[in-house]
């Protein structure tokens, strides 16, 4: 459904896609993930036309970028990081105003418009002039506005970072809704948020894709598992994260106060081992914890190893 | 279709953000002073105190010629500064604030984008002009006589030309600019160099300014004809929408 080649970008001396290579298939919800200046926003303006690459090709529901830009606005839908508008319009004018774009007929822009706005919760608002919303609200009506003529492809570029807990959750129910219904390719540096709705997941760093797998199958890769333990006594712990740093099957241990955090190169011997030093040294624990890999451990292990390069 | 659609949106935001309502204003307003001042300037030169005696007398009466005259002179300035000042954000503010990215993601050209911006300019400027045209048809009859419906409505057809060719050239420099603060000043040295190559004998005879000496000859009956400053306005604003809309397509919004 999205086909990224080779990509590059150049501003300057600043390569902002430096080769560039990507594939998201359709219906799925694809989490794009990387620091700042990665290249996230770049990579979706060009995805939308909006911007050109230096060289490469990409192409969104089969359309070439470098062909048919008026076409290609029928196929997707893009939220960008701060949605404008205009602010003397009200929702439900904007919103109609893309469905006439879009061709809807009148019945449908009206069916399509109460529609959108009970689904972003702006039900309420939708006489109200967009000029008064806060950001939050601005947000999810970029959100509906997005989703307008029901499009093949949804881009959306950091979509819940100006939404509270509450807004957020909506949000992303939202796009797991949408999953199999369109394909979703979705920048996000909210590593949680991507973890729970993302089911295949790119990590770019300076302009290249890093890794791109199916979550589950990224996890089981390079997730290390952890293992936490809280001590009574800070100095037993740390004698104890001395001797374990020595064991061949612990790849990496840090120690804060009387919590011990130790990453496994084995876990199945981790788990015998761990408990028994622990005993051997009689140690008094008050908590003892086999930590589920998070994304986020995944990501800084990549991206710093990207770094390192 | 989409065009009409955007020309819609454009023209609703010209009556919603006020814009039409100003402009129609500050026309009318010198629609209507233009008669009343040409006819009681003599009287207000003639109160000055201790003017040397005779000299009121040479003060001649005030005619059509002079409430035409006053018209032309105000329209040609305020129009004008209007036109600019109207036209010198649209573009780049959408650029700045984001509106115009989120709209070309969906089905509106760039070219569709600078074209209804034009139009519903246009549509602002000849509402307001023919209302100012009417407000000062019907003072220049109740202070002078009637002037002549057709002539008259020429006059105004040629000013409007000048107006569009102000909007055309400043919304070429809107596209060019890339913040407001950058797109004001290239639109005030557009105004300049429009109107400065038009004051230069010989390039002069093709620019707007000589629409005005025009229209003025045949309000007032006379028999006159420029043709080529009327093909080098339209021309003038062909190349300026064309320049904005080459400029426009090849920038990342």
């Amino acid at each position: 459904m999205i086909q990224v080649e080779n990509l590059h970008k150049h501003y300057g001396a600043v390569h902002a896609l430096d080769g560039l290579t990507m594939t998201v298939k359709p219906g799925v919800v694809y989490g794009f993930l990387g620091p700042n200046g990665a290249g996230k926003t770049t990579t979706l303006r060009i995805l939308t036309g909006l911007a050109r690459p230096t060289s490469g090709r990409a192409s969104v529901a089969g359309i070439d970028l470098s062909s048919d830009g008026r076409a290609l606005s029928r196929h997707i839908g893009y939220l960008p990081e701060e949605p404008a508008f205009y602010p003397w319009m009200t929702p439900r004018e904007f919103l109609d105003y893309l469905g006439r774009l879009h061709g809807l007929s009148s019945t449908q822009r009206t069916a399509r418009v109460k529609e959108l706005l009970d689904l972003v919760n702006l039900a309420e608002a939708g006489k109200r002039r967009i000029g008064g919303f806060s950001r939050g609200m601005r947000q999810r009506l970029g959100f509906a506005a997005a989703l307008v003529h029901r499009p093949e492809v949804l881009l959306l570029d950091e979509p819940v970072s100006a939404l509270d807990p509450s807004g957020r959750k909506e949000v992303l129910d939202l796009i797991e809704g949408l999953r199999e219904q369109c394909t979703v390719l979705m920048s996000s540096h909210i590593l949680a948020d991507v973890e729970r709705v993302c089911n295949v997941v790119g990590i770019i760093a300076k302009g290249r894709m890093v890794v791109q797998s199916p979550r589950e199958m990224l996890m089981e890769r390079y997730a290390q598992p952890v293992f936490e333990a809280d001590g009574e006594d800070p100095l037993a712990m740390k004698r104890w994260a001395d001797l374990l740093k020595r064991q061949k099957w612990v790849a990496a241990v840090a120690v804060a106060g009387a919590t011990v955090r130790v990453t496994a190169n084995d876990v199945v011997l981790a788990r015998h081992e761990l408990m028994a030093s622990a005993a051997a040294q009689e140690l008094v624990l008050r908590r003892y914890e086999e930590l589920r890999p998070s994304l986020e451990d995944v990501f800084l292990q990549l991206v710093e190893t990207e770094a390192v390069k | 279709m989409n065009f009409f659609i955007v020309l819609r949106k454009e023209i609703t935001e010209q009556w919603r953000t006020k814009r039409l309502l100003i402009v129609a204003a500050v026309l009318v307003l010198f629609g209507l002073a233009s008669p009343l001042l040409a006819k009681v300037t003599p009287d207000l030169l003639k109160s000055i105190p201790d003017m040397p005696p005779g000299l009121a007398d040479l003060i001649p009466a005030p005619t059509l010629a002079d409430a035409v005259g006053q018209y032309i002179k105000n329209m040609s300035q305020f129009g004008i500064l209007l036109a600019v000042l109207m036209s010198m954000g649209v573009v780049t503010q959408e650029k700045e604030r984001g509106t115009a990215a989120m709209m070309l993601t969906h089905p509106v050209s760039r070219l569709t984008f600078l074209l209804t911006k034009f139009a519903a300019l246009g549509f602002t400027f000849a509402v307001s002009l023919a209302a100012a045209a009417l407000g000062c048809w019907y003072y220049t009859l109740l202070l002078f006589e009637a002037l002549p419906w057709g002539t008259f409505l020429a006059l105004n057809g040629l000013m409007l030309i000048v107006f569009l060719v102000y909007v055309a050239v400043t919304l070429f420099c809107s596209a060019l600019a890339r913040t407001q603060g950058a797109s004001a000043g290239l639109s005030f040295a557009g105004l300049v160099l429009v109107a400065g190559i038009g004051s230069v004998p010989r390039i002069g005879e093709y620019f707007p300014g000589q629409l005005f000496n025009w229209g003025g000859t045949l309000a007032l009956g006379g028999e006159a004809s420029n043709w080529p400053a009327l093909w080098g306005s339209l021309g003038l604003i062909v190349i300026s929408l064309t320049a904005a809309w080459l400029v426009f397509r090849h920038q990342e919004t």
